[in-house]
């Protein structure tokens, strides 16, 4: 017999069951099908204004920062300004995604660089899927539009996120992650991201900048 | 075989460990930080006890119907382009990742923080077949430094201070200005990322646990705060998720659940920084990502505890609340339950795992004060499964002969009321007799474990029912 | 269920008590006759705990049906102690599981048992008693009573009602002393280092008084502070409820002027 076979035989020993049973066989599919909701937070559930004060609230809870723009066209000036803020230099680093493409970055001064890192830059910046305000989290799809590396590798990491792609909590992103993906299917990788890299390793004292980003900071876009 | 134990000597690590001034202090760092952060994010969630009751009965039913969710899921793995592979015991798990390693050239392997993996022993396995296995996690990349085990399932290195760990990096990191400052524990992270940083850009092989595994989607899930995990599974060219059977959840929607109580529960955080939801292998437009994926799911003994009273101990989901709160824990560590697992989740998971016979004075060594089961975010019943295996050993005569006799003298006069009383009250009478003039005992020849640490206070002398019947009863009855 | 105008109280003593410290006994039958109880205390041993944590369930079940029939008759069962009626409140019904007739009957036992202090309060109303003790107390939760039985605020409920007491909080009140029944014995370093931190709570709090509701734990704690020379007093919280502290401390010698 097989380790599977072996594994599986011995599951079903254990429950008494012999794996073939309709009524089993039902319950999983449909519980598979329909995906049930289970307790939703209140906080979350708000609407409009109040969501995105929430979604800020909770970034910045979660030791990242948090601004905002009216429009995209403005997220280069307000990227250019955070990093001379923070005496960064203005290189910076994004994928193929066409919502930064589009953006204005000549008016900047900023040095672009395209595709994944290899692990020798400063700055980068991607696009979120979305945010979840229940928790301050940026849900990140991984694609050549946004590498995954890009969300881990760089010691600054700017995310932008559009005002209208902010959901009050994880089960409305996987809704439209489904809507995206088709059901039953994911991108290779969800990247759901609540605040900069730390550890608490030594001491329990937390430190900021394990080895994923010392910094977060999240451009929320109003259009 | 597994990884070796010392359980059985457990009463012996825990009195070098009570008599270790470097662990002591580290161990004060447990005591107060883990447990207030925790009270306060529950406090902050008002829904916070109704999503314990949730993820209890999300765990239970995907038990319940582990056989299926778990052929879902590796259909969509399959599909989603992963191989997945089942591994009896932790022998087979180490061959599986061997040859996966090897197949893929690999000469060194980066590892994200998984259980499984010490539970399995892979990194000696690795080393004896020339395979340079690098833990990732900073408190994992410490002990591996050391050669030792996690003093714990969520902060390996607890059982060290500051100064201890300077010392290994300035051994191990031969290659630094040995006149570095070391001084602050910013400056041991910031080595330690650099160190690390090429490590993760050369491996070959990324190995990560799972927190949890989605029947829905084929996908692994790993938590952490560091990012290490990630860096792990996304540079190299293959990625191996090592996890086992009871990691499965029936949907994105359920494991939602679990996460709202899990790093809650473990560091007081909404949620941990990188929750990663992983599916195959790259896809063919990606630019970056592993070109292989495989899952190697364990059993190693898990399966025969379900449909049994320990079945519950499979709800766990690794967060650490119950040593956290653990009074036997802060006392004398992880190090000296002599496993993978310490603390209450130990004391019951490592006599199913490693035997009872071996693990016996695991699920003793508890007061039964039932704080880690008031924390426990999938409600499992920690001391009543303690004092199930502590049933099979006195069923199976593991119980030291001395208890046995102990209690089966007190059972004869307990089940003998009249007799019990006589016995009792002249028992009694001689012992106030003996400590009437101190009101207690420095010493007792019965009770020498009692007197050793502390006094034992002398009776009043007559019995409470002696007097109950002299008093109110009249000297008839 | 309405409270009977005078209900039966059978009292649980518990064995500790009975053998070791009467005087919490009858400070426990002065407290419920003072709320208008009658009281009893049939001929008894023990809960059966030592043997139920000890694995021998089959010990357990024959004292456990022993405390059932020798308890049948009362409207309430009342113990000074969290230990022993969470003993019979959440675990007497699990031993009888396969047992319909046995199950039954623990189920109707487990329902009337109740601990002391959450007896008078939550089931009786009691608000106050009359009873004076001149200084602070400190008061440590023991577990059992906590978190099988919720017995937290009832007794700071009815300590704050003696006149001239003082409660001061210590620090992890709410954390094991140590005791564990015969962890105490079997893992003796450990239940010392457990003991050792909860004496040094106690004495921060500098209350010269300490109080539970527990004699195991109250005899851990008092062992460990007389041990280490500590003037602390330790007293069963009944005593002081009924104003019943002319008997020595636990671990103080009688002085032979007193009485």
């Amino acid at each position: 017999m097989s380790s599977r076979d072996d594994i599986f035989a011995n599951i079903r020993r254990s429950l008494g069951v012999k794996g073939s049973e309709t009524i089993r066989q039902q319950i999983v599919a449909d519980r598979l099908e329909r995906s049930p909701r289970g307790v939703i937070p209140k906080r979350g559930q708000v609407s409009g204004e109040e969501r995105i004060a929430l979604f800020k609230t909770m970034v910045e809870t979660s030791l990242a920062t948090v601004t905002e723009v009216a429009s995209a066209a403005e997220v280069p000036q307000s990227i250019a300004l955070f990093l001379r803020n923070h005496n960064l230099p203005a290189t910076l680093r994004m994928g193929d995604d066409p919502r930064l493409k589009a953006m204005p970055w000549a008016d900047t001064a900023l040095e672009i660089a395209h595709g994944p890192s290899e692990g020798r830059d400063l700055n980068a910046v991607s696009h979120a899927f979305g945010g979840i305000a229940e928790s301050g989290t940026l849900a990140m799809v991984s694609g050549p539009e946004n590498p995954s590396t890009l969300n881990f590798l760089p010691d600054n990491h700017i995310i932008v996120v559009s005002a209208k792609d902010i959901a009050g909590d994880y089960e409305s992103v996987w809704n439209r992650i489904r809507f995206a993906y088709g059901k039953g299917s994911m991108p290779r990788t969800v990247n759901f991201i609540t605040g900069p890299s730390r550890s608490g390793d030594i001491e329990q004292t937390l430190l900021l900048g394990a080895h994923g980003p010392r910094r977060l900071h999240v451009v929320v876009v109003r259009d | 075989m597994t990884v070796q134990s010392t359980s059985p000597q457990f009463k012996q690590n825990a009195t070098r460990a009570l008599n270790d001034a470097q662990l002591q202090r580290a161990l004060g760092n447990v005591k107060q930080g883990f447990i207030d952060k925790r009270q306060m994010a529950a406090d902050k969630l008002p829904e916070f006890e109704a999503l314990r009751d949730s993820a209890r009965d999300i765990k239970n039913h995907t038990l319940e119907h582990l056989d299926l969710y778990l052929e879902a899921y590796e259909e969509k793995v399959r599909s989603s382009g992963g191989h997945v592979h089942f591994a009896r015991d932790a022998a087979e798990a180490r061959e599986i990742i061997l040859s996966i390693c090897r197949e893929a050239g690999a000469k060194t392997v980066t590892k994200g923080k998984s259980m499984i993996s010490e539970e399995i022993g892979i990194n000696h396995h690795l080393e004896a077949n020339g395979i340079t296995p690098v833990e990732t996690d900073l408190g994992e990349y410490i002990i591996q430094l050391r050669n030792e085990l996690p003093s714990h399932i969520i902060a390996p290195a607890v059982h060290l201070n500051a100064t201890q760990v300077e010392e290994d990096f300035r051994r191990v990191h031969t290659h630094l200005d040995a006149k570095r400052d070391l001084s602050e524990p910013v400056q041991l992270l910031t080595e330690a990322r650099a160190v690390l940083r090429e490590r993760f850009l050369a491996a070959d092989v990324g190995i990560t646990g799972a927190n949890f595994l989605v029947a829905e989607t084929g996908t692994s899930i790993i938590v952490t705060n560091e990012g290490n995990g990630d860096l792990t599974q996304i540079l190299p060219k293959t990625h191996i998720v090592l996890a086992s059977i009871e990691k499965l959840v029936p949907t994105l929607e359920d494991v939602s659940q679990l996460l709202r109580v899990l790093a809650r529960s473990a560091t007081g955080q909404e949620l941990s920084v990188y929750t990663t939801f992983s599916t195959g292998p790259r896809r063919s437009a990606d630019a970056d990502g592993p070109e292989n994926y495989h899952v190697v799911i364990l059993d190693n003994g898990r399966s025969s505890m379900l449909g049994t009273a320990f079945e519950e101990m499979l709800r766990c989901i690794r967060c650490g609340a119950c040593m956290n709160h653990c009074p036997v824990y802060h006392a004398v560590g992880g190090h000296a339950y002599g496993w993978v697992y310490p603390g209450p989740m130990g004391a019951v998971l490592t006599p199913s795992l490693i035997g009872v016979d071996k693990a016996g004075h695991l699920p003793n060594a508890s007061t039964f004060c039932g704080r880690c089961e008031s924390v426990c975010p999938v409600r499992i019943p920690l001391p009543k499964l303690m004092r199930h295996w502590r049933e099979r050993e006195f069923e199976r005569h593991l119980t030291p002969a001395t208890v046995r006799s102990g209690l089966k003298l007190w059972g004869f006069f307990a089940k003998r009321p009249a007799l019990y009383r006589l016995a009792t009250r002249a028992a009694m009478g001689a012992l106030a007799l003996a400590g009437r003039r101190h009101g207690r005992f420095a010493w007792l020849p019965m009770a020498k474990g009692w007197t050793k640490v502390r006094d034992f206070p002398a009776p009043q002398g007559e019995t409470f029912q002696q007097r109950w019947k002299r008093e109110r009863k009249g000297a008839s009855a | 269920m309405p409270v009977p105008s005078k209900p039966r109280v059978g009292l649980f003593v518990t064995c500790l008590v009975d053998l070791m410290r009467p005087s919490v006994g009858f400070a426990a039958v002065k407290l419920l006759e003072e709320a208008g109880c009658i009281v009893d205390a049939p001929v008894q041993t023990c809960c059966g705990q030592p043997a139920y944590n000890s694995g021998d369930r089959g010990t357990t079940r024959d004292l456990a049906m022993q405390a059932i029939e020798a308890f049948q008759g009362y409207d309430y069962v009342v113990a000074p102690s969290g230990s022993c009626a969470g003993m019979i409140k959440a675990h007497y019904p699990e031993l009888f599981e396969e047992d319909p007739n046995w199950r039954a009957k623990a189920d109707a036992l487990a329902a009337k048992t109740h601990e002391l202090t959450s007896f008078l309060v939550d089931v009786l109303g009691v608000t106050k008693v009359d009873a004076s003790f001149a200084g602070a107390v400190t008061y440590h939760d023991s577990c059992s009573g906590l978190r099988e039985l919720g017995v937290k605020a009832q007794p700071r409920r009815l300590l704050a009602s003696v006149e001239g007491l003082t409660l001061v909080e210590m620090k992890d009140s709410d954390v094991c002393c140590g005791f564990g029944g015969t962890f105490a014995v079997k893992y003796s370093d450990i239940s010392g280092a457990i003991v050792e931190a909860k004496a040094r709570n106690v004495e921060a709090s500098q209350a010269p008084t300490l109080l539970a509701g527990d004699l195991g734990c109250l005899m851990n704690m008092a062992g460990k502070l007389s041990r280490d020379g500590s003037p602390v007093q330790v007293r069963h919280v009944a005593e002081v409820l009924a104003g019943m502290t002319d008997e020595p401390a636990i671990g103080v010698a009688r002085n032979p002027a007193a009485k």
